[in-house]
């Protein structure tokens, strides 16, 4: 069904910028959902959208303007290192006056409602060759941080204090992942848009944590999660012209409520026939009950 | 030569002194059990040994190189805290964070490291559940697997905090026995800060008591006595033997010192 579509090359590279936002969202997605960073998640793409419309105001590309207001907000958030509820309020805060701001600049630029609306919630379509160019290279710089940074990045993000007591730099990791995290933001807006960035960045690794306790199985499943809800939600939606980001963030949605389901049902299963349990084999049962894929 | 020297070390917060004029040294094979009751600095004393805290005076070597220079493994046991329940890891990967977690990059697979985790395992009798997510044991099970994190490395010394808190009777032996195995082993010298000395009372060889007015450092039955705690704590404080067990009447907070467990 997709077949007349796959031969034009605004497809190709709608597909390719999908692909290459979706990697990086879905790689990233799994240390800032151990880090519980959700809400900062939010607040570096509202900044992006600030910085967007900022750029747009002052004649510039909006993807630098994109670029420079989350990596500034990322930078900001990265150096405080605030913890609980101190990071939640600050991070409201400047939230709402970015956005405030944003208003402001769209209102100077004289904006058609539809940059603001593309904008907030995505043209995967009107990729441009270059701007493909530029997503690669940024991606690129991501992965690579993540990987050069793996071990430290998830032990501080999962036993922090024992990472602290082993010399790992607890303060500098935190900002190289605010950094990392708004490069890749920057990337997810341009495909879904400001308001949807989460669909790449939170939903693959929530569903992925369901799935598995195995830490790099669980990175693999958060990148295939995001891949395939953005691979498959740009050809629906090109077949049937609704909005790109509409089909994405409910095929996403639709494998985090699978992923739940699918570990209810374990949870139920592996605690129903404690009862039943044979003397023999109670030893295994005790701890076998949580075990997971 | 000593595992750890201790010289005149002090530690301040503003005008507020915790400690002072603190020496000792550690022996290999050795089990130090810190005491006192809350904000005498015993919590600081362990971060100052891991090089996370910088003392107002005085030094700290660890054979040979001051903590903070990191020459050293050091293992270390903190309080007992659940995992979140739907942590990604398994409490295999969590002695794996052990051994080489502080290192950059993605690590290759190397089976001498999986068989070196799988021997600090089944060293704590872990084996069973290392592949369980670790938020869904329990919390004694998941303090084992602490201790296995702690000795993955080879570590030149144990520090432990507080290892035994919220741990049911059964548990605290546990830990207390697996701490205690590794030094009759490999000689790995243990400081282990408690509240209530009597879990390890059988294996402790000298006691650091810190108090507000002072500190005491010796054999237990040097320290854990009515006339050293009455100097410390400047009060009448009166040390008890109970079948076996220290019982400490009389500190202004004997809430928090060597309580006895209903039931024991």
């Amino acid at each position: 069904m997709f077949s007349h579509l796959l031969a034009e090359h605004f497809v190709h590279t709608a597909l390719w910028a999908g692909a290459v936002a979706a990697i990086v969202s879905g790689a990233i997605g799994v240390f800032v959902v151990a880090r519980g960073m959700s809400f900062a998640v939010h607040a570096i793409s509202e900044l992006g959208f600030t910085g967007a419309a900022g750029a747009l105001v002052i004649g510039i590309n909006p993807v630098t303007g994109i670029l420079g207001g989350s990596l500034l907000v990322g930078l900001v958030l990265g150096l405080l290192s605030l913890r609980g509820r101190e990071r939640d309020s600050a991070i409201g805060a400047v939230l709402a006056f970015g956005l405030g701001l944003g208003v402001l600049f769209l209102w100077l630029y004289q904006a058609p409602a539809t940059t603001a609306t593309n904008l907030l919630f995505g043209s995967i379509v009107g990729v441009s060759d270059t701007q493909l160019r530029n997503l690669a290279i940024v991606g690129a710089i991501v992965l690579l941080g993540l990987t050069l940074l793996y071990r430290p990045l998830f032990f501080s993000s999962v036993d922090p204090e024992i990472a602290a007591a082993r010399g790992v730099p607890i303060r500098a990791l935190s900002v190289a992942i605010f950094l990392l995290l708004a490069l890749t933001i920057a990337e997810a807006i341009q495909v879904v848009g400001v308001l949807l960035v989460l669909t790449l960045v939170i939903t693959p690794a929530a569903a992925a944590q369901r799935l598995t306790g195995r830490p790099t199985l669980a990175l693999l499943l958060s990148v295939a999660i995001a891949l395939v809800s953005t691979e498959a939600g740009i050809l629906l939606s090109l077949e049937k012209s609704w909005p790109t980001s509409f089909f994405i963030t409910t095929i996403s949605f639709a494998f985090y409520v699978a992923a739940r389901l699918v570990d209810w049902n374990r949870g139920r299963q592996s605690r129903a026939p404690a009862a039943l349990v044979t003397p023999g084999s109670g030893a295994s049962a005790a701890s076998g009950g949580a075990t997971s894929a | 030569m000593s595992v750890v020297a201790v010289d005149n070390l002090a530690l301040r917060f503003g005008d507020r002194t915790l400690f002072e004029g603190l020496d000792f040294e550690l022996e290999r094979g050795e089990l130090l059990a810190v005491l006192g009751p809350n904000g005498t600095g015993k919590t600081s004393l362990i971060q100052i040994l891991l090089g996370l805290l910088q003392p107002s005076e005085g030094s700290v070597v660890i054979e040979g190189c001051p903590p903070q220079e990191r020459c050293h493994r050091i293992g270390y046991v903190p309080q007992q805290r659940v995992f979140d329940r739907d942590v990604v890891l398994r409490g295999r990967d969590l002695v794996r964070l052990g051994l080489d977690g502080h290192r950059w990059g993605f690590g290759r697979f190397r089976s001498e490291d999986r068989a070196r985790v799988d021997a600090s395992l089944a060293e704590v009798g872990a084996t069973a559940y290392a592949d369980a997510p670790i938020g869904r044991l329990s919390g004694g099970e998941q303090q084992r697997l602490r201790v296995a994190q702690a000795l993955v490395a080879d570590p030149v010394l144990i520090l432990a905090d507080e290892p035994l808190l919220s741990l049911d009777l059964a548990h605290q032996r546990g830990v207390v026995d697996l701490l205690d195995a590794r030094r009759e082993r490999s000689g790995t010298p243990v400081v282990f800060v408690t509240h209530d000395v009597n879990p390890v009372l059988h294996t402790v060889d000298r006691v650091l008591y810190l108090a507000p007015d002072g500190w005491a450092i010796g054999a237990p039955d040097e320290v854990l006595t009515s006339e050293t705690l009455s100097r410390l704590y400047d009060t009448d404080v009166d040390v008890l033997r109970v079948r076996g067990r220290v019982v400490v009447v009389g500190t202004p907070d004997d809430q928090h010192v060597h309580h006895v467990e209903n039931g024991h």
